[in-house]
């Protein structure tokens, strides 16, 4: 460290580095805006999907993946820009809260950034852009509550904004086509839940083969799992006991056993008394009298044949999983014990059927009539495995989305309409406000205003002119139009019965400004060396 | 590497491997010293005030992290300069000691390092030099216990605490929210604060983040939120009335610490032992069950069976609770925690008003709210928030609003912020200096100079002209004898802290002029280092 005259010594480690002020900036802007651009063209309707590659030795053209769903997009990307990891961030965070508009929201955290940098260009403090933006994220979400509409959880309209807004949902993915097909499917499964909001009741076994149509909706449930042989492939009006205890053999659960032997005889004593043990615990499930038996852990041959000679169905190694979907659907409590036959009315599940039935070419156990009736299965099929792969991200958006409207109960017209509506109220507010923070006002209009403009653009219309139609109607009062992507016009989302939820509109506005003020307010970034990493 | 010469004129080693090692002195380690910490002062120097900006921190292994707050940024800057690291750890200490103020402290001790400079150029001894700063260090202290105001915490609904959070909040990202979020600091301290004995023990306020929302759906729970569920999924997922079964002990046959075996040799023994298996695990649901409790939390797991029979039994448990809110929940519900089965009797349970299974988002995640604790004693607040960066930086927003909050308890007495404090300071200090007859003068005079560096830098990070307002700042309070005239940050038209209500605690004030003026005292002192050559 030679020190002449006034030459900086090196504080921070070799190799890392430290960007101030415009650059700093500049480095966020690029990479946050980069990100957005590289989502915005699945956007819409007319949106495209995008092929994730793997990379990494071997496995170049393994595992492919075909999406549209921006948070699998975002989520697999390698990225070393540190805002475009925040716009990841904002996007796995919709993913997990709301389940849809993952794309929305990196796409308008990125186009307030670039309306941001201009500002920023103009000599505009960032604390004041980011001032006027909180003055507009309220007045956008403000309009947002206000042009929502709710209508009661059990009326038919309800229940027809559900379809509208999973048909919305659908509108941008693969299975398009039959999105009237899919949004009946998905609204069933839903309301199947009575409002509780654990998806996991709603199973979905993929198998390739078919076509998407032959998709479908089991009101059973279905596990993908076989009978053993030598076991009654159907059974009526079956008594389910559900259990997670270990059928191979009983472990001695006391620590520092040892079984020491010193002559041939007592082995066989141990081995019988080990088998007796077996035999003693079949005996203690045999009370409850179940006619099926289903265990989370393997089972030895030996009491699975004392089972079946009981006559009682067994399924074994049914995971964690399967087992509390299974308890969950016919109502079986889960035991590992099984001292208390006397609660066997108490602990047994129930259902009408459970037969071993044949999808493509696999076989599976089916449950119906169970005793809850919230449990479902969607089977998907389709051509091939990466179709299967998108539809059913596809499938858990809608899920997510009509689980998220049944709470929520709010709904807001589609076709960019929020969006437009949300903007035109910024505008007008920025009319009234003193300062330099109208400016910014007025931007995040701009970058609200981009959302419809780029799912015009993606569909290949004249995105000035139509936006600048869709202005007009709505300035004129009709505040249902919206975009008709399918011929290109400004159309009545009402006659097209495109809704959307307004929580996932809520949300993505809420996270996009929270980033976008995020990183504007950044005017330093320190990157650490990186940790050197021993090659395995 | 200076060499030494015996008698015959031979060359000799002083330094072990000197040949490898880098060796600075004199004049050119003070200033390598002082321009390495001046670095560090400089990139926090933006972070200052209300309009500070943020630094975006990339670790070493790719992580993002967003902040203003100072001590995180020097720690996660990972600095390797050794001088450079005492500022370091200056932050750091501000924090542990008083939790806010980590910004201001390094810019403060960057600001004396710059006049130290000048000094040194002048030709004034280091020692001198800090000895000036030590004098005038003791003026201005006594300066600004002069100048503090004591005020009324109660009076209001707290409006005083409520106003002390917001300018501890106003400077970050969350400060959108300062309001809503400084009330929720302040309810939670003063929730668990022992008003008589002016403490408050923040370990009983627990800050948990979940992403999702917004942050302005942060919310305070009266009660403790865990981020666990039920051991066995068909548990019962709400409790009222919880009699609470805390234990620190497996439901799993006991393990002794001594190693033993247990030899089984014939069959007899081995379906012995099998019976005594099973009733362990009878016993020990039993006892817990025949205490009265409806819902056990233990700190370890359970055995598969152990399980079953406690859900046979409606005894909802909760497993891996760590050991931090075990001892929480021992706090606040007056649960005795209990090592052994056979200890448990019915006064060592504890009281919650309701526990429950609450759910987050479309993934499952769920984690446990246990409310209306018997001594409600601990609070938890959820924080919201749209990406893990924004959660994290309102956690430490949040923290540093509620350790303003427990100053604030612990010693009533305020300063008003916007460099008004600084700035009368400095003119005390400056009145003194010409008081002072020898060198230290300077010194003195220095200090008061880099006093003004702080509402200098907050002007300068609001876009005022940093020399105008300052000078109009200064010769206010001189003609109006009024104390409390500072940099009015937000343009609200006054610049008199008392009216915009900049509140700012006396004890981080104070810790920061001290704590400045030691670690520059200390780099002061460094003439030689000798480092390894790598470095």
């Amino acid at each position: 460290m030679d020190i002449v005259g006034n030459v900086l010594p090196q504080v921070l480690k070799d190799e890392a580095t430290e960007d101030k002020g415009e650059m700093a900036r500049l480095q966020s802007f690029v990479g946050a805006i980069a990100v957005a651009d590289l989502v915005k063209t699945t956007l819409g309707p007319k949106g495209m999907d995008k092929i994730l590659k793997p990379t990494g030795p071997g496995q170049e053209m393994t595992h492919i993946t075909v999406t549209n769903d921006g948070a699998t997009i975002l989520k697999s990307m390698y990225v070393e820009n540190p805002a475009a990891k925040i716009l990841i961030e904002i996007s796995k965070t919709q993913d997990e809260e709301v389940g849809d508009g993952t794309t929305t929201v990196a796409v308008l955290a990125g186009e307030l950034l670039r309306e941001g940098e201009k500002l920023i260009q103009k000599r505009i403090h960032p604390q004041h852009v980011i001032a006027g933006w909180r003055i507009a994220r309220d007045v956008a979400l403000k309009t947002l509550r206000d042009i929502s509409s709710e209508n009661d959880i059990e009326s038919q309209e309800f229940h027809n904004d559900l379809i509208k807004i999973a048909r919305t949902t659908l509108s941008s993915k693969l299975i398009t086509s039959d999105r009237d097909y899919f949004a009946d499917l998905c609204v069933k499964a839903v309301l199947r839940l009575k409002g509780s909001s654990n998806l996991d009741y709603i199973q979905i076994i993929k198998l390739p083969g078919g076509t998407i149509r032959d998709s479908y909706l089991d009101d059973g449930f279905i596990l993908k799992k076989q009978i053993t042989i030598g076991c009654k492939r159907r059974i009526e009006n079956a008594k389910i006991l559900v259990a997670n205890t270990a059928m191979d053999y009983d472990k001695i659960k006391i620590y520092g056993t040892k079984v020491k032997v010193n002559s041939m005889d007592k082995v066989a004593e141990i081995e019988a008394a080990e088998k007796e043990k077996m035999k003693h615990k079949v005996d203690k499930i045999l009370k409850f009298q179940p006619t099926v038996f289903v265990n989370r852990q393997l089972i030895y041959n030996y009491p699975e044949q004392l089972l079946a000679d009981s006559g009682i169905t067994v399924i074994e190694h049914a995971d964690f999983e399967g087992m509390e979907r299974v308890a969950a659907a016919t109502g079986a409590e889960i035991l590992s014990t099984f001292d208390a036959p006397e609660r066997r009315d108490q602990v047994l599940g129930h259902c009408d059927l459970i037969e071993e039935i044949m999808i493509g070419e696999e076989k599976m156990i089916k449950f119906t009539g169970c005793k809850k009736n919230e449990a479902c299965t969607i089977v998907l099929r389709g051509s091939s495995i990466h179709i299967l792969d998108e539809v059913d991200r596809s499938i858990h958006d809608v899920l997510c989305v009509l689980i998220t409207t049944v709470k929520n109960r709010r709904v807001v017209w589609g076709g960019g309409n929020s969006e437009m509506q949300m903007a035109a109220a910024c505008e007008e507010e920025a009319k009234k406000v003193q300062g330099k923070q109208a400016l910014a006002i007025e931007a995040y209009a701009r970058a609200l205003r981009q959302i419809p403009t780029i799912i015009c653009d993606n569909g290949g219309y004249d995105s000035a002119e139509l936006i600048q139609n869709f202005k007009v109607e709505l300035q004129k009062g009709n505040l249902t139009s919206g975009l008709n992507m399918n011929d290109g016009t400004v159309g009545d989302m009402k006659e097209l019965g495109i809704k959307e939820c307004m929580r996932v509109k809520e949300q993505a506005v809420m996270a996009a400004s929270e980033a976008a003020e995020l990183i504007m307010r950044v005017d330093d970034i320190v990157k650490c060396a990186p940790r050197k990493r021993e090659r395995a | 590497m200076s060499l030494a010469f015996d008698d015959y004129g031979r060359p000799y080693i002083i330094l072990r491997d000197q040949g490898q090692k880098k060796r600075m002195k004199g004049l050119e380690a003070y200033k390598s010293n002082i321009l390495a910490a001046k670095a560090v002062a400089n990139t926090l120097q933006s972070s200052l005030g209300p309009k500070g900006m943020d630094k975006m921190l990339v670790s070493p292994d790719g992580d993002v992290a967003v902040t203003n707050d100072g001590a995180t940024i020097v720690e996660k800057m990972e600095i390797q300069h050794p001088t450079a690291k005492l500022l370091v750890e200056l932050s750091q200490s501000q924090d542990a000691e008083i939790g806010d103020g980590t910004t201001g402290v390094v810019v403060l001790a960057g600001k004396l390092l710059e006049q130290a400079l000048t000094l040194l150029d002048k030709g004034i001894h280091p020692l001198k030099i800090s000895d000036g700063f030590d004098r005038a260090c003791d003026v201005a202290i006594k300066h600004l216990e002069s100048i503090a105001e004591e005020i009324d915490i109660q009076a209001n609904d707290h409006e005083a605490l409520i106003q002390a959070a917001c300018t501890a909040l106003g400077s970050k990202v969350v400060s959108k929210r300062k309001r809503e979020l400084g009330k929720i600091a302040v309810t939670a301290v003063l929730d668990v604060a022992d008003l008589k004995r002016k403490d408050v023990n923040l370990d009983l306020i627990k800050i948990q983040t979940k992403t999702g929302g917004s942050v302005e759906d942060t919310r305070l729970i009266s009660g403790i939120l865990i981020d666990k569920d039920m051991s066995h999924p068909q548990m019962q997922k709400e409790v009222t009335d919880a009699k609470i079964c805390l234990l620190t002990c497996p439901f799993e046959p006991p393990k002794p610490k001594t190693k033993h075996n247990i030899n089984i040799s014939n069959a007899e023994d081995y379906k012995k032992l099998y019976q005594q298996e099973q009733q362990y695990f009878i016993d020990m649901v039993k006892l817990v069950k025949d205490s009265g409790a409806n819902i056990a939390l233990c700190q370890w797991g359970f055995d598969d069976e152990a399980n079953h029979l406690l859900l046979q039994n409606d005894l909802p448990a909760v497993r891996w609770v760590s050991g931090t809110d075990v001892e929480l929940i021992a706090m606040a519900t007056g649960a005795r925690i209990i090592p052994r089965f056979q200890e448990i009797t019915p006064e060592k349970l504890g009281k919650a008003g309701s526990i429950k299974e609450v759910q987050f988002g479309t993934s499952n995640e769920r984690m446990l709210v246990i409310e209306n604790c018997q001594c409600t004693k601990a609070v938890t607040i959820l924080i919201r928030g749209g990406s893990q960066m924004i959660v994290d930086e309102a956690k430490r927003s949040i923290h540093d609003a509620i350790c303003v909050i427990r100053n604030l308890i612990k010693d009533n007495r305020i300063v008003y912020g916007g460099g008004s404090a600084e700035l009368a300071c400095a003119l005390q200090v400056l009145q003194y200096a010409d008081e002072v007859s020898s060198v230290e003068q300077y010194a003195v005079r220095s200090f008061a100079d880099a006093l003004e560096g702080i509402p200098n830098c907050l002007a300068d990070n609001c876009g005022l002209n940093p020399i105008t307002s300052v000078a109009q700042a200064k010769s206010r309070q001189l003609t109006e004898k009024n104390p409390r005239i500072g940099i009015d940050c937000m343009e609200l038209g006054t610049s008199d802290m008392k009216e915009q209500k900049i509140y700012e605690t006396l004890s981080s004030k104070k810790q920061q002029i001290q704590l400045a003026t030691q670690v520059v005292k200390m780099i002061l002192k460094i003439d030689d280092v000798i480092a390894p050559d790598d470095y």
